[in-house]
């Protein structure tokens, strides 16, 4: 059955194919009760309708049989002239009217972030879609749309082309969801990694924490405050505060978002309380479990939301880095039964430091 | 740091404080840093066991260092051959005892691993039945140690003895009862270190492994995933709840709650329902108020069973939380569940092979390390309570006889003296003559009490001479909490910072107004919700736990009590400062970090 738009709530692991992997994910966490900020996707179904039903697929494809995928020239300029191309179509009538109900069901005129969610696999989706692909603060169904339409076009900047091209896939066969989901209004935000990305520990969970919307965090515009939890006793062992000097915030007036400085007061101050610390631990360790493996969750305090329900989780995914690598020999070597106690009496651990 | 200057100083070089000029006589000569040993003695590192041994000693107050230390030794060295470790040397210096491991040579070690295997492996395999038998053991020496008394000698031997044709005088009793209650609390001690080495082991073991899996794993989650929670060492306190509780369930409570003990009691057992809590008490008392404020190692603890004012002032603190609604009892089941949370998430970390050895490991871990936590109370609190009640028995009664002007006199000789004292007591009966003692002891005793007391105006040295590159010996580490990591602590503490660094030894972080407690006698002082700072503290002192946010000492590793009870009471503690007893002061507002063994002075 084609459905343009899937509500989070109705979304499972299933239906990644058509979804994508962030709102896969997203309606996992949705489904299994985790906080996450309520939306839909616009299904690959869309954009398949986009391509077939505007004339889009063939005045693509006969971009990119004039194009030279290994001259960055030529490249550019197939990449412009197909972002002109997506821009001068409509949606389809269909996929509009989906979009403009499952937009105006969540409330009137609500900010919205519109994100890229890819279904392929195997790339990992940042280095293949970029960070463009990501529109905060959008108000309006119109303006929805449009950031819709922004995503999808995304699949064909110069530098996606290239991926593809290098990796020997179709340029025309990856496609892509969106997600619209309601835009948090961050006090705090930021990411949590249930595995400390610097070691491979799984004992710990490493959370970066900074003022205002997470996308500074993760662009890296802004150092964070770093915490780092012990995940099985759920204790703060160690925590570095950093000089937060820029946060990103809403501009309600212009409907988007704004860097803005960050008072003397705050920026040197702990943006977290311990309690939210483990708050935020807590949420990844449950991610976690839930997903069996690592995970790297983004996540935010909403001012929006009453004291102790203002954690929500923005996205959780498998850590990559660690994850890939094959099983370490984390495990020192060790003995059984009297030999192992005489082994720890002529090795007592505290000797080793 | 200058590499010809020794880390720490040498006893050689550490002057005894003003007053307390000739406190050598005080000890005998084996306890002493000998002046012609001097060359061998600098070459040691010795730490000071403040832990256990806060206060200069008292002359007969040595045979508690002497008998633990040296019946430690004898498990390493002569009975479980513990490869790479024989026993702890130790000296008395200005008052303070200090320590120095004895290492076994590396070429001696391997030859030791069978004999190990087999001695040390026969209790592993035999520990429930061992351990019932050692039960057994102690209780008997219990037994023993109470049907013993010390009795005046009368004016004239008995006329029965006479008829009956006894041929001995009643000094014969009381010489050999004295002979009798040293033997008894010496083989007291054999046992208490019969189980406690191995169980260390065993722990250390299991640590090892985990810390081999989890470099970064806290101490502390080791500790919690083996900890047992209904210890008898927290059963006394657990009684006073249970009686709390009581009494108000029979509505008696308010009876309780003013007056002596005695008036209280009195007035409970004029209530209806009185004889009823009173039989409770009654059987709570024995063995449970066997129980010492301090830590069993002093003639000057305080047991409760002769201090009924004490158990009673924290009943009435559990009564009036009782009343208020709150639950005082552990949550069991809640720290069981909790314990085994944190052993299924590691071992759901760990590879198949590593789980399989995480099982068998912290299995026996978690059969032999009751004992490490139970025979507290079966020794230092129980056995030690009933010999220094019979030994104040003796020093009352050659007080009364008028060898010494204060009932405690007795303690300022050292054992083999009250031998003495003994003999001259019964020579002088014998004969028909004076006592030496009246005249000899009461200014002798005199100078002794003020030598203790100058000795006591100076704080002991952390540690003598230069430490040895890298800790090794497995019992510092474990018993002591003495790493090369902790010793650059002792020096490196910075006196102008607001922080204080110790062991995490119990997690959490809370911040409060701190409350510094020197003795137990001030355990009183303590309100709701402070944080105690202390030099150390001793396991009984749990009924205060109930009331605390937090507990700092200046001594003491992750096995010490305060962290023991910290963790079993769930509070945070930060272990081994140095001196946040000194530094920090009553009413200061701290922050401590259980997490990171961090404590700050925030104003």
């Amino acid at each position: 059955m084609t459905e343009f738009t899937l509500p989070f709530d109705k979304i499972g692991i299933k239906d990644h194919a058509r979804v994508g992997g962030k709102c896969a994910s997203l309606g996992e966490m949705t489904q299994a009760g985790v906080a996450v900020p309520t939306g839909f996707a616009v299904t690959t179904d869309a954009y398949l309708a986009m391509l077939d039903h505007t004339g889009l697929r063939r005045e693509i494809e006969a971009q990119l049989a004039s194009t030279n995928l290994n001259d960055v020239l030529s490249l550019d300029r197939s990449a412009q002239a197909i972002q002109i191309r997506f821009r001068s179509h409509k949606l389809p009538a269909a996929v509009e009217a989906a979009i403009r109900a499952d937009y105006s069901a969540m409330g009137d005129d609500l900010p919205v972030a519109v994100r890229s969610s890819a279904t392929a696999e195997d790339l990992p989706d940042a280095s293949f879609a970029g960070q463009q692909d990501t529109y905060l603060w959008v108000v309006g169904a119109d303006a929805v749309i449009e950031h819709v339409r922004d995503c999808w076009a995304s699949l064909f900047t110069a530098r996606a082309m290239k991926y593809r091209a290098d990796h020997a896939l179709g340029q025309i066969d990856v496609l892509m969801s969106v997600a619209v989901q309601k835009m948090v209004n961050a006090q705090t935000a930021g990411v949590a990694m249930t595995i400390d990305p610097l070691t491979g520990d799984r004992t710990r969970i490493v959370i970066d924490a900074s003022y205002g919307l997470g996308e500074l965090v993760v662009s890296g515009i802004v150092t964070p405050d770093n915490f780092t939890v012990e995940k099985v006793l759920m204790e703060i062992i160690d925590r570095k505060i950093s000089d937060k000097h820029v946060e990103l915030v809403p501009d309600v007036a212009a409907a988007t978002t704004v860097e803005r400085e960050v008072d003397e007061g705050r920026r040197n101050r702990q943006c977290l309380t311990d309690a939210q610390v483990i708050a935020v631990a807590q949420l990844a360790k449950a991610l976690e479990r839930r997903n069996k493996c690592p995970q790297d969750v983004e996540w935010a305090f909403d001012a929006d939301l009453p004291e102790g329900e203002n954690l929500v989780a923005l996205q959780s995914r498998p850590e990559t880095v660690w994850s890939q690598k094959p099983a370490a020999p984390a495990t020192t070597g060790f003995a059984m039964g009297m030999m192992g106690m005489v082994g720890a009496l002529n090795n007592p651990v505290g000797s080793k430091k | 740091m200058d590499v010809t200057t020794p880390m720490f100083p040498s006893a050689y070089d550490l002057k005894a404080p003003v007053g307390a000029e000739g406190w050598e006589d005080l000890y005998p000569y084996y306890l002493k840093f000998q002046p012609a040993l001097r060359e061998k003695e600098d070459q040691k590192f010795w730490f000071c066991d403040s832990q256990h041994w806060p206060n200069p000693f008292k002359p007969f107050d040595t045979m508690t260092v002497e008998f633990a230390v040296k019946c430690l030794g004898q498990y390493n060295t002569r009975h479980y051959l513990v490869p790479p470790a024989n026993g702890v040397d130790y000296r008395i210096h200005n008052g303070y005892v200090y320590m120095s491991p004895i290492g076994v040579p590396a070429e001696d070690i391997e030859a030791r691993i069978p004999q190990f295997m087999e001695r040390a492996g026969h209790y592993f395999q035999n520990w429930p039945t061992l351990l019932e038998n050692w039960h057994k053991k102690v209780k008997a020496n219990i037994d023993e140690m109470e049907s013993i008394s010390f009795e005046k000698l009368p004016a004239v031997v008995p006329l029965e003895w006479i008829k009956d044709g006894v041929g001995l005088d009643n000094t014969t009793a009381l010489t050999e009862n004295y002979d009798r209650m040293i033997q008894l609390i010496y083989r007291t001690w054999q046992y208490h270190f019969e189980f406690l080495n191995l169980g260390y082991a065993a722990y250390l073991d299991f640590f090892g492994f985990m810390k081999g899996q989890f470099p970064t794993i806290p101490d502390q989650a080791i500790a919690k995933m083996v900890q047992g929670h209904n210890s008898d060492l927290f059963r006394p306190d657990d009684e006073i709840k249970k009686l709390a509780r009581l009494a108000v369930e029979l509505g008696i409570a308010d009876a309780l709650k003013t007056g002596s003990v005695d008036a209280a009691l009195a007035a409970v057992g004029a209530q209806e329902n009185g004889s009823k809590w009173i039989a409770a008490w009654e059987a709570a008392k024995d063995p449970w108020f066997n129980y010492t404020t301090g830590n069993g190692f002093y003639s000057t603890d305080k047991y409760w069973n002769e201090h009924l004012e004490i158990p009673l002032g924290y009943l009435r603190d559990y009564i009036v939380r009782v009343q208020a609604g709150e639950t005082i009892e552990r949550p069991m089941d809640a720290l069981h569940a909790e314990r085994d949370r944190i052993a299924s998430e590691y071992e759901e970390m760990m590879s198949p092979e590593a789980a399989e050895a995480f099982q068998g490991k912290l299995g026996l871990a978690r059969t032999v390390y009751p004992y490490v936590e139970d025979h507290n109370f079966y020794i230092e609190h129980w056995s030690m309570g009933v010999f220094w009640k019979k030994m104040r028995s003796l020093s009352k009664l050659l007080h009364e006889e008028g060898f010494w002007p204060t009932e405690d006199g007795m303690f300022y000789l050292d054992r083999n003296e009250v031998r003495d004292v003994i003999f001259d007591y019964g020579n002088a009966w014998a004969t028909g003559g004076d006592w030496a003692g009246p005249t000899y002891w009461p200014d002798e005793i005199e100078r002794r009490k003020r030598i203790i007391d100058a000795l006591a105006t100076q704080a002991p040295q952390p540690a003598l001479n230069n430490p040895p590159e890298l800790i090794t010996e497995p019992f510092t580490i474990m018993l002591w909490g003495i790493t090369s990591e902790s010793i650059k602590n002792w020096i490196g503490g910075d006196e102008d910072s607001d922080d204080l660094v110790g062991m995490a030894a119990s997690p959490g972080a809370v911040e409060g107004i701190a409350r510094v407690i020197r003795s137990p006698d001030q355990l009183d002082e303590i309100q709701q919700g402070e944080i105690l700072v202390a030099p150390v503290t001793a396991p009984s002192w749990a009924p205060v736990f109930g009331k605390i946010q937090a507990t700092v000492t200046d001594i003491g590793g992750m096995m010490s009590h305060a962290a023991i009870v910290c963790r079993e009471y769930g509070l945070p503690a930060v272990t081994g400062t140095g001196s946040a007893s000194s530094r920090i002061k009553t009413g200061d507002k701290i922050r401590v970090d259980g997490n990171t063994g961090k404590v700050t002075i925030l104003s």
